[in-house]
């Protein structure tokens, strides 16, 4: 199992500490999991022209890459303008529309207040949908004030971190015994 | 139907369609070598028109695991080894291509075919042509669209004047030579939305419309929008052909065919379109409304004369060579195309 962390942002050290920290309770659930954390600022990615996936290259191509060939994510987004960053959207955009088929998607959402909190279920989740995701029905919410010098510093924070890199775990085996399942019925 | 060549006292017209693509064997890992390919291609023409089905399409695709780039090279070719069966390009990628060019090659293509010539323009679904030939993906439709129509003023003046973006201006240019009765048949190669269709109804030329795979009434919306928009566009829509293309394999039972095709089908797709085809919609084939023509010979004339029904189209292409099926299995499933599913397609959509 692959489970690619997704810090949604340019510039965002607490969406990449918050993905860090998902990853690492993935981590420590299950040492046998591959993870990696990729951070779009890290990369030089074109913005979507509609074209097919495969006819990007460079760093674009890098990602992409990366993207459709993991069987789960935890999607780290910041809030920016009551919504996602246009980062994040444009490598949706990128993707085919089925990119995220039979594939788990955990949440973690940053915002500097709890107005927000409700972001993910009218911004992010219907996107995610569209594109055939199969999504942790809890996501975990962080207000920037638990973040001290890098660190999250919340013991509640803590426990429904744990439960997300569970429920991701355990869902995305889930979905892959399902698929197996419907696919035995056939003898082709 | 006349001006298309299409004669619908005779029922449909079934033929095969090829995109020349290249992929091994999924059993042996063997791939054949690019000319083999090629001239495999050339036989499965001739073997079509020996079987007595109605036409050949063969289209070009600029692509890793591709060999028919130079399509209008090997239908050349097909004119002069056959001498029956109508040859269609399909579809020939007008926007990276110069107008004139094309429309001298297919004149050409006309006269030694002795009229058998057809064009079905597109734009391609992947862009590897638009890096290879220097042309900007940014005007993706505005090219297509510009190109499109100078072909069909082509087709309609022998002395062309006109002015665009994308190509130097004519100016009372004759563009030579003229195609066997002054006309080339020219299509427009039309993916599953009604928004491409609707365009080629505004233009008032004929549709090939891919029907891959999926629910056969998805496609119809397509169909629908393409005949209202003719209509009102001042053409009549009971004179324009649709044609509907899918992918095509045939066995003496159904669970055969699924059981053999599966592992072609799924690897040629992740090859070829970057991902495995999902079981779980390949099993949808043995249903008739389905447009996957996957089964034995039965269900597949049930399959288009239920779409028939629908669709109301002129001619079915079938592609019966993806995926890097050994030559053996292509030649039969051409032979019950031609001998066992033609026969009753053509009987039941003939009109008086």
């Amino acid at each position: 199992m692959k489970i690619l962390g997704i810090s949604g942002s340019i510039k965002s050290q607490k969406t990449i500490t918050a993905v860090e920290t998902v990853l690492q309770a993935i981590k420590n659930k299950n040492k046998s999991i591959e993870t990696e954390l990729i951070s779009l600022g890290d990369f030089d990615i074109a913005y979507s022209d509609g074209r097919d996936y495969r006819d990007y290259d460079g760093d674009t191509n890098t990602v992409i890459s990366k993207v459709m060939s993991a069987d789960a994510f935890v999607i780290g987004t910041p809030v920016y303008q009551s919504s996602i960053p246009g980062v994040l959207k444009n490598l949706f955009d990128l993707l085919p529309k089925d990119a995220f088929m039979d594939k788990v998607v955990g949440i973690v959402t940053t915002a500097g207040s709890d107005k927000h909190f409700l972001m993910v279920e009218s911004q992010l989740k219907p996107i995610l949908n569209y594109m055939k995701a199969i999504i942790v029905p809890k996501y975990v919410f962080i207000n920037e004030a638990f973040f001290i010098n890098g660190k999250i510093v919340s013991d509640d924070i803590e426990f429904r971190v744990r439960q997300l890199a569970d429920d991701t775990i355990n869902i995305t085996e889930v979905v892959q015994e399902m698929r197996k399942k419907r696919e035995d019925e056939f003898d082709f | 139907m006349k001006e298309y060549k299409i004669d619908e006292s005779k029922g449909m017209e079934i033929g095969l369609y090829s995109l020349g693509d290249l992929l091994p064997d999924v059993h042996t890992g063997n791939t054949i070598s690019e000319q083999e390919r090629i001239k495999n291609i050339v036989q499965q023409a001739k073997l079509a028109e020996e079987a007595g089905l109605d036409i050949f399409s063969l289209g070009e695709s600029h692509q890793p695991y591709f060999t028919s780039q130079a399509h209008q090279v090997i239908l050349g070719y097909i004119t002069a080894t056959t001498t029956k069966i109508k040859l269609t390009s399909g579809v020939t990628v007008l926007s990276t291509a110069d107008p004139v060019r094309v429309f001298e090659e297919f004149s050409t293509l006309d006269l030694l075919s002795n009229g058998r010539i057809e064009l079905i323009a597109g734009r391609a679904s992947r862009t590897g042509v638009y890096k290879l030939m220097g042309i900007s993906l940014r005007d993706y439709e505005a090219i297509f669209e510009e190109k499109f129509e100078l072909l069909l003023q082509m087709n309609r003046e022998r002395v062309v004047n006109w002015e665009g973006e994308y190509r130097a201006s004519l100016e009372d240019a004759e563009i030579l030579p003229r195609p066997l009765n002054d006309k080339l048949v020219i299509w427009r190669g039309v993916g599953g939305s009604p928004a491409s269709a609707i365009k080629a109804g505004y233009q008032g030329v004929p549709m090939t419309l891919a029907t891959l795979a999926g629910p056969a009434s998805a496609f119809k919306e397509a169909v629908d929008a393409y005949r209202i928009v003719l209509d009102k566009s001042g053409f009549d829509s009971k004179k324009k052909p649709v044609a509907t293309t899918s992918l095509c394999y045939i066995a003496d039972e159904t669970s055969t065919a699924m059981r053999e095709y599966f592992p072609y089908m799924s690897k040629g797709f992740e090859l070829v379109n970057g991902r495995p085809f999902s079981k779980y919609h390949f099993a949808e084939a043995k249903n008739s409304n389905n447009t996957l023509m996957v089964g034995n010979w039965e269900l597949i004339v049930e399959k288009i004369l239920y779409q028939h029904e629908l669709y109301g189209h002129q001619r079915f292409l079938a592609q019966v060579d993806f995926g890097g099926l050994p030559f053996s299995k292509i030649e039969k499933i051409i032979d019950i195309l031609a001998n066992k599913v033609a026969p009753v397609v053509r009987k039941e959509t003939k009109k008086d």
